[in-house]
């Protein structure tokens, strides 16, 4: 059964991969997106019943006794080194089956209808199935080596899907970019291993639980190795410095967008930190950088969603920053808490993209917030599911965002590895958050719509402009004729919003299930700082909620009139201008190292390639042609040349025999 | 009867052999390259045969046999050869053939 939960979504691939490759073959005929949607919902769907059943096994089991284990076959075998292909099944892992394998069935669902006028929806669900099942031998693998064969094969698929229009060239370079990004972190996650293999000589966790806690090795060598495996984090989960991939990742469908880039493979840094957490926590160093990244990452980003037009970038930068809220949980030794984050923040936010997704749908494959408005009236499921998003993403009790989001900001103020400055940092995301996310809800959903609105019979267009994302259509010449998305993409966002809201049940703080659940496998909670008191808890608690209802209202007072947003807009005209530009980072990393290695490599092209290892294989050629020619001479074909030659040679020899008889 | 002393004779094969190693390397008439063959071949067995006569030993007289079978059968291939190399050529001019060569 453990085997089945990453092998349905492989054969679903399979299935449909193959359909595509043989329609292809016979011509390419488009096939409904219901077919090959069910296909992959059903593999995914199934691949959930068995992570739920397992999942409900390991409940009733004995505390001890929460490990399901299977190796599949034996997979590298060489000398010291052997790597079986294990899968296990534990706390840690269990959770993150049922987000990956829950979420995505949604996705899967909602994806039929949002690809439902796609080409070739075989490749699109192909890929999608492929990414879950690489996803969830991530989340399963017993050992590093394949827990790594996940994580490349999650970037791979990544790849696939933002660049799945590929014929566009922004598209299919987004994706490019978001694949070296990820390769650089992937280096840091390979020394990292290797560092492991050949300090403890394993690779295996539960081998190397054991070890860490046997080995005395010294600080220097596990904060050396804690901080490689977090290059590869912050590569796969966009941190600082390897976060510009994916903003740029939005140019896939919004699905992907949701499933990829929100909910499960950006959490897979996290899955790793925690899963490694009895190694981080011997290293406080390493602590330290990854709870500094985080909080500066969160911070950073985001600012940057401030500033953004698009909905899908807003919504990026704010994964960015969540991400960043996870891993200062992460990095004050609340493991706990940051994978808590990690399932309520795959909830809303997945919630969140479909919903933009919805609206993207409804609206003709409009992005910009700024020629929305008033969506209120024409898709009002859209804004229910869409408000339950964003209430949560924004920390109003009692939704899950606050619950999760309270933990960390508490974690960080009173852990002994936390500080008031992380504190700080984190409260004034929090308020940001609430703040740009009021202002994409507000610029949306209220107000009035900003667009000119299709008189209702023009149904007609309604059916004509449907190219996903291909375009922005001829929306302001006739309109746009607003629509509710279908029914199957509203009920995934149904769902999720009950989640959204819920979820935060099972981390509420001091009865905390979640955490009793991961207490076996994470290493244990810090110590709190000896100067707080836990009163204080309670105290913050209050502020982070005062803190969010601050964002919430100021977001109100400014975009609630439009003319007040210009003013202010005109106000902080510079802010304004690096905010929106993303603080320049990307024209900063071209500056740095993109336009210096393009220019080394026409350095190494036009002088080195070509004047000297060219020259040196030319003029190789060129002497060996030289002395064919002059040897073709003696071969000229006169038979008695030859003779004269044999008689020369001879002569010769007997000559130097002679020669040396008498000497 | 005075026997001719040994190295006269050696020194006479030796110069018949050199005449037709000169006549296979120079001349141009394949016919007389292969005469000047038929000379070297019996220089050799004049000198076999001297050292047969002045050693007292029948080893160098039964090569001799050998050797005048295998020149008989050689002029007799090589003679086919020059025919029917004529016949394709028209000439047995080996300035005229020249066709081993790459």
């Amino acid at each position: 059964m453990l085997a089945l939960i990453p092998l349905l979504p492989l054969i679903g691939f399979l299935i449909n991969g193959s359909w595509y490759a043989l329609g292809q073959a016979r011509g390419g005929k488009a096939v409904p997106a219901t077919a090959a949607g069910g296909i992959a919902t059903a593999t995914i769907g199934a691949s959930f019943v068995c992570a739920l059943m397992l999942f409900l096994q390991l409940l009733g089991s004995e505390e001890e006794a929460r490990t399901l284990e299977v190796t599949l076959f034996h997979w590298i075998s060489a000398g010291a080194l052997q790597i079986p292909f294990t899968l296990r099944f534990d706390q840690l892992s269990s959770l993150f089956c049922l987000v990956i394998t829950g979420v995505g069935s949604l996705i899967h669902i909602f994806s039929i209808g949002y690809m439902g006028h796609d080409e070739s929806p075989q490749k699109f669900f192909a890929y999608l199935n492929l990414f879950c099942a690489f996803m969830l031998v991530l989340v399963l693998g017993g050992s590093l080596p394949v827990l790594f064969l996940g994580w490349e094969g999650v970037g791979l698929c990544s790849y696939l899907l933002i660049s799945y229009w590929y014929t566009d060239p922004d598209k299919a370079s987004a994706g490019k970019k978001a694949f070296i990004v990820n390769r650089i972190g992937d280096l840091g996650f390979l020394l990292g291993m290797f560092l492991i293999f050949t300090t403890f000589g394993s690779l295996d966790f539960t081998a190397l639980k054991q070890l860490v806690l046997t080995m005395p090795v010294s600080g220097g060598i596990m904060t050396t190795i804690c901080l490689l495996l977090f290059v590869g984090c912050t590569g796969k989960s966009a941190q600082i410095p390897l976060f510009v991939w994916l903003p740029d990742a939005m140019a896939g469908p919004t699905p992907v967008s949701a499933l990829i880039h929100a909910a499960t493979m950006v959490t897979s840094g996290i899955y790793l930190v925690s899963r490694l957490s009895f190694m981080f926590a011997l290293s406080p160093d390493a602590l330290c950088v990854v709870a500094t990244i985080g909080a500066a990452t969160a911070l950073f980003a985001a600012t940057i969603a401030i500033a953004q037009n698009d909905i899908k970038k807003v919504l990026a930068y704010s994964t960015v920053s969540q991400l960043g809220y996870m891993f200062l949980a992460c990095g004050v030794g609340a493991y706990a808490s940051g994978v808590f984050h990690v399932i309520t923040h795959a909830f809303f936010k997945a919630l969140l993209f479909m919903g933009a997704g919805s609206v993207i749908h409804g609206m003709h494959e409009e992005q910009d917030i700024q020629k929305m408005g008033g969506l209120r009236r024409l898709m009002p499921q859209t804004f229910l599911v869409f408000a339950v998003g964003w209430l949560a993403i924004a920390g109003i009790p009692p939704l899950s965002g606050f619950v999760s989001k309270d933990e960390i900001l508490w974690m960080a103020f009173a852990s002994e590895h936390g500080s008031v400055a992380l504190w700080v940092v984190g409260a004034l995301t929090a308020a940001l958050t609430a703040f740009y996310m009021s202002r994409l809800f507000i610029l949306t959903f209220l107000g009035t719509p900003r667009f000119k609105v299709a008189e209702p019979q023009d149904k007609g267009h309604h059916d004509h402009g449907h190219g996903h994302d291909h375009g922005h259509g001829d929306a302001a010449h006739h309109g746009v004729a607003v629509h509710e998305s279908p029914a199957v993409m509203v009920l995934p966002l149904a769902v999720l919003a009950v989640l959204s809201a819920v979820a935060g049940a099972i981390g509420i703080p001091h009865m905390s299930w979640l955490e009793h659940w991961l207490h076996p496998v994470l290493a244990h909670a810090p110590a709190l700082r000896p100067e707080v008191h836990h009163e204080t808890e309670w105290v913050l608690m209050g502020v982070s909620v005062g803190i969010a209802i601050v964002g919430i209202a100021l977001a109100f007072v400014i975009y609630g009139n439009l003319k007040t947003a210009e003013r202010f807009k005109t106000q902080w005209a510079s802010l304004a201008k690096i905010l929106s530009n993303k603080w320049y980072v990307d024209e900063f990393y071209d500056a740095l190292i993109v336009k210096p290695l393009n220019a080394l490599a026409t350095i190494l092209w036009k002088f080195f390639d070509v004047k000297v290892i060219d020259r040196i294989v030319l003029s190789l050629g060129d002497a060996s042609n030289q002395s064919g020619a002059l040897a073709r001479s003696l071969q000229n074909g006169s038979t008695q040349l030859y003779a004269f030659l044999m008689l020369a040679g001879f002569l010769s020899i007997v000559g130097y025999s002679l020669y040396g008889i008498f000497h | 009867m005075i026997p001719v002393p040994v190295p006269v004779i050696l020194s006479f094969c030796a110069a018949i052999f050199f005449i037709g190693l000169a006549g296979v390397l120079i001349r141009r008439n394949i016919l007389v390259v292969i005469m000047s063959i038929e000379l070297m071949l019996n220089a050799v067995n004049l000198t076999l045969v001297t050292f047969s006569a002045a050693l007292d030993h029948p080893h160098g007289q039964m090569a001799v046999f050998f050797i005048i079978v295998v020149a008989a059968v050689e002029s007799a291939v090589g003679l086919g050869l020059v025919i029917a190399l004529f016949r394709t050529m028209r000439t047995v001019d080996t300035d005229q053939i020249q066709l081993l060569k790459g």
